[in-house]
């Protein structure tokens, strides 16, 4: 028995790169049992409180505007029938193709005193500086307003699939039982709809809580900022650690709330017989308030900051698109596409293990490197760092002990150090969809492949591969648009002149040369239109079928 | 109580239900039945107010509620309707349901409803479960318990048994009738099974091709029934060949029998003659025999599929005991009370 255990290759395939995996995020939470105490009486009585409350603020506030944009659009386009609805619903998902951190400085750039808005508001009615009030965006409003607009397609994705899959027979007896459709919307679909709502809300303010590029550009202390001041201002990475321990619990608590309205979502779906819902016709006055009303988060949060940022990419390329660029190019593409496939690699074999071992030792460990989406990259980045430091630090010293010759930073400064953070972080995004392809070979064709006179491996060449090819296609795709977005494990733990499109991106922007941090940063948009491509044609495709 | 008077329905250039009329008395049960896509369950939604009529009127005690210049909205019609699908609120209990339609009413008259019609029903301690523990037939029952709160003037019920085992289904629909019976209520059930429809109601409509063929009683329906679609529709039967010898008599290889008057027939006309297999009696003394085909056991009874010497292939029901083998020659005699003819079609 033990000797079997022992020796059964998938739980080695799976508990030893699982355990790597989740090493990071431990390491942060073992960070607790070594106390800083000066730091923390410093912080205490400093910032600490702005970090709290300002993550809460904005965390709160994201999420409340999430819901309320998210929701809404979602009730207009799965219930009326409008011109150009058909084209909304996807219009509608654009945001998510835009990270946080770019729509911050483009905004920023067309809302501040030299801006366009602000010199037009001047020549249009003479006023001069001091002369009227404008609202700041570099602001905690501002961060919330910003990450609400690129961040509500969350709550928008998950409430129209809500809304939409609810029987149009649960409307109609709502009316045969008194109720107007308004009363209907309050007392039943609101209430139906809610667990889904509520994971899109989850699902937004973890991202909140996450966001590093945004606050920092804007100059709110929260959490994320604060790890980093901590760690490169201070110089304490154990209290920077234990700051981020913090955070994570703030966000595992999210994480909880997720996983228990994913739950009810199910729940509530029992025993109800689809029929597909018709979407009501409207007069054409409140069709165009419908139309208007999906627009302006449309345009507020995509089409605007993207017309932006091509004026200044096309006015500037002559000076921007040169060498330089072309590098970033490069290195944001190869680190990407090695991110994606190592991720994609690891979620094949912890999808194949979990299929094939049912036990808990192999269902467990993968669960828990999972869990990875929901930590915050600043955190991620010091997880990675501390482990990495001291391996470097030992293999140092064992080498200048016994060799006289001095290793450095063998892999805390270099791309290994990177691929770690993104494989913990982006697994989830991997895994999720490797394993709903699998899911789709029922184990009953493997075995009527075997009989019919298929050995194993051939099972896997003339049907697995075939079936799974997409899956694995979209898996890649999706983990290497999320490395080409991500910002601020990168900007830790790059290689010395090591510089990708997002780092250069935040750096132009923070020197505050927006326009030249405009071609970068439309790149990222570009690349990261792609998925959101995908997933609309992905959903649109399952509501067809549904017809 | 309820009356249609020649309500059509039409989806953009496609009318669905064509000059329909029929109405029912207070505390009466009628039934529209048809194969799917005849238009019924348009009718029961146009009663809902769920579809607005191109023409004719909907009335409910004497008021228009629907008409193509009228459209009172649904939650003002006081019509309870049980959906096909249930349509019951998964986030509510039972209790809770039930409650739904009747917010307005104090606490304690809530619940004093609310345990009387669970009561009613038969579901007297789920009142806090929640809708995905119960059974199909309790989820049924729920659904009935939740239209009848509200206290409706018409109940409609659309396929209410269609996803329920065909075991409960009887049981529930006698059930359900003498809930209604009990409370007088006037409801229209819509469905495509003849027997639901034979066991729930008083009125029964059979409905093709968005028309009404016939508004009648279940006994007349099956003895009397006014069209070759009717006739085909609802129970089993055949129909023998025959010639009019004159207006008041029919030749067929069964013999001659007498009719009544019928004015479109005149002699020499060709014309079918339903024969329901408890038309056509066994008797072993009779001169006529026909050939056992195919036999199926039906516990009290045998139905046996004859071959008349002719060719011709009629039922017959017969008592259980007179058990013939397959090929077997036995002595038949037609024992009609009435007959139903049709005027030969062309092609057939």
């Amino acid at each position: 028995m033990l000797k079997t255990a022992l020796f059964d290759r998938w739980r080695w395939a799976v508990l030893v790169p699982a355990l790597i995996l989740a090493l990071p995020v431990a390491m942060v939470f073992i960070s607790v049992f070594s106390p800083q105490f000066a730091v923390w009486q410093h912080l205490r009585q400093t910032v600490l409180a702005d970090y709290i409350i300002n993550s809460l603020l904005i965390a709160g506030g994201t999420g409340l505007g999430a819901l309320i944009i998210g929701t809404s659009t979602a009730w207009c386009i799965s219930q009326y029938q409008f011109f150009g609805r058909r084209y909304l619903e996807w219009l509608l998902l654009l945001p998510l193709a835009v990270p946080a951190y770019i729509i911050a400085y483009t905004y920023t750039g067309m809302l501040d005193f030299a801006g366009p808005v602000q010199t037009w508001l001047r020549a249009q009615f003479g006023w001069s500086f001091g002369d009227y009030w404008f609202p700041e965006i570099r602001s905690l409003g501002g961060a919330i307003v910003m990450l609400s607009l690129v961040l509500y397609p969350y709550v928008y994705m998950l409430a129209r699939n809500a809304f939409s899959e609810q029987s149009a027979s649960l409307s109609e007896a709502s009316r045969t039982l008194g109720l107007t459709p308004r009363q209907h919307f309050w007392k039943v679909a609101l209430p139906l709809a809610r667990p889904a709502i509520l994971t899109g809300v989850a699902l937004a303010m973890m991202e909140a809580f996450a966001d590093y590029g945004t606050v920092q550009y804007f100059g709110v202390p929260t959490f994320t900022t604060g790890i980093f001041r901590t760690w490169f201002g201070m110089g304490n990475a154990i209290a920077a650690a234990q700051l981020a321990a913090l955070l994570t619990s703030f966000v595992l608590f999210l994480l909880l709330l997720e996983k228990w309205s994913r739950r009810k979502i199910r729940y509530y779906h029992q025993g109800q017989k689809h029929s597909a819902p018709s979407r009501r016709q409207v007069s054409l006055t409140k069709q165009a308030g419908l139309i208007l009303g999906c627009l302006l988060p449309v345009t507020f949060g995509f089409l605007l900051p993207a017309w932006q940022l091509c004026s200044w990419a096309l006015a500037n390329w002559q000076r921007t698109l040169d060498g330089a660029f072309w590098q970033l190019v490069w290195n944001s593409f190869s680190l990407a596409a090695m991110a994606a496939l190592l991720s994609v690699i690891l979620a094949l074999v912890f999808a194949y293990a979990r299929r094939l071992k049912r036990d808990p030792v192999v269902q467990f460990p993968v669960q828990l490197a999972a869990l990875g989406y929901a930590v915050p990259g600043t955190v991620i980045a010091i997880g990675v760092m501390l482990p990495l430091a001291w391996f470097d630090q030992q293999i140092d010293l064992f080498a200048e002990q016994w060799f006289g010759i001095r290793t450095g930073l063998l892999l805390s400064g270099t791309i290994v150090a990177l691929l770690l953070a993104y494989s913990v972080r982006f697994l989830a995004v991997s895994l999720h969809g490797i394993e709903a392809g699998l899911e789709r070979i029922k184990p009953n064709m493997d075995n009527a492949a075997r009989s019919l006179g298929f050995r194993p491996g051939q099972v896997l060449r003339r049907v697995h591969i075939p079936l799974l090819k997409g899956s694995v296609l979209t898996a890649l795709l999706l983990v290497f648009v999320d490395v080409l977005k991500e910002l601020p494990a990168t900007l830790i733990l790059r290689p010395f002149n090591f510089n990708t499109l997002a780092v250069r991106a935040h750096e132009l922007a923070s020197d505050e040369r927006l326009a030249d941090a405009a071609l970068p940063a439309l790149a990222i948009v570009l690349v990261g239109l792609i998925p959101v491509i995908i997933l609309a044609r992905s959903t649109e495709r399952r509501m067809r079928g549904d017809e | 109580m309820l009356a249609i008077e020649q309500l059509a329905i039409a989806y953009g250039p496609h009318t669905v239900v064509k000059e329909i009329s029929f109405a029912l008395a207070e505390g009466q049960i009628g039934c529209l039945v048809g194969p799917s896509g005849c238009g019924k369950t348009t009718i029961l939604r146009a009663i809902a107010g769920f579809e607005a009529p191109a023409a004719g009127v909907v009335r409910l005690q004497g008021q228009v509620v629907s008409s193509v210049n009228t459209q009172v909205v649904p939650e003002k019609r006081k019509v309870g309707m049980v959906f096909q699908d249930f349509a019951l609120f998964p986030h509510l209990t039972v209790a809770d349901n039930i409650a739904f339609g009747i917010a307005k009413l104090s606490k304690a008259d809530k619940a004093a409803k609310v345990k009387a019609l669970l009561k009613l029903v038969g579901l007297p301690d789920l009142g806090q479960r929640y809708i995905h523990q119960l059974s199909g037939g309790q989820q049924q029952r729920v659904a009935l318990a939740r239209a009848l709160a509200p206290e409706p003037k018409v109940l409609l019920l659309d396929e209410p048994f269609s996803s329920l085992d065909a075991e409960f289904r009887e049981v529930l629909a006698r059930d359900i009738r003498t809930i209604l019976k009990q409370l007088q209520i006037t409801a229209v059930l819509v469905t495509h099974d003849q027997f639901e429809a034979f066991a729930m109601a008083d009125m029964i409509g059979v409905m093709q091709l968005g028309q009404l063929q016939q508004w009648a009683t279940p006994y007349e329906l099956y003895h009397r029934p006014a069209s070759r679609f009717v006739a085909d529709f609802v129970g089993r039967g055949v129909m023998l060949p025959g010639t009019m010898l004159d207006p008041q008599q029919v030749e067929t290889c069964l013999g001659i029998f007498q009719q009544r008057y019928l004015p479109e027939t005149k002699a020499g006309d060709r014309v079918d003659v339903l024969i329901r297999p408890d038309d056509i009696v066994h008797d072993d003394d009779s001169a006529i025999k026909a050939t056992v085909l195919d036999k199926s056991f039906r516990g009290s009874h045998i139905l046996y599929t004859l071959a008349l010497s002719g060719g011709e292939q009629v039922y017959c029901l017969a008592l259980s005991h007179h058990n013939h083998a397959i090929g077997e020659q036995i002595g038949i005699r037609l024992d009609l009370d009435h007959l139903v003819l049709f005027p030969r079609s062309h092609g057939v």
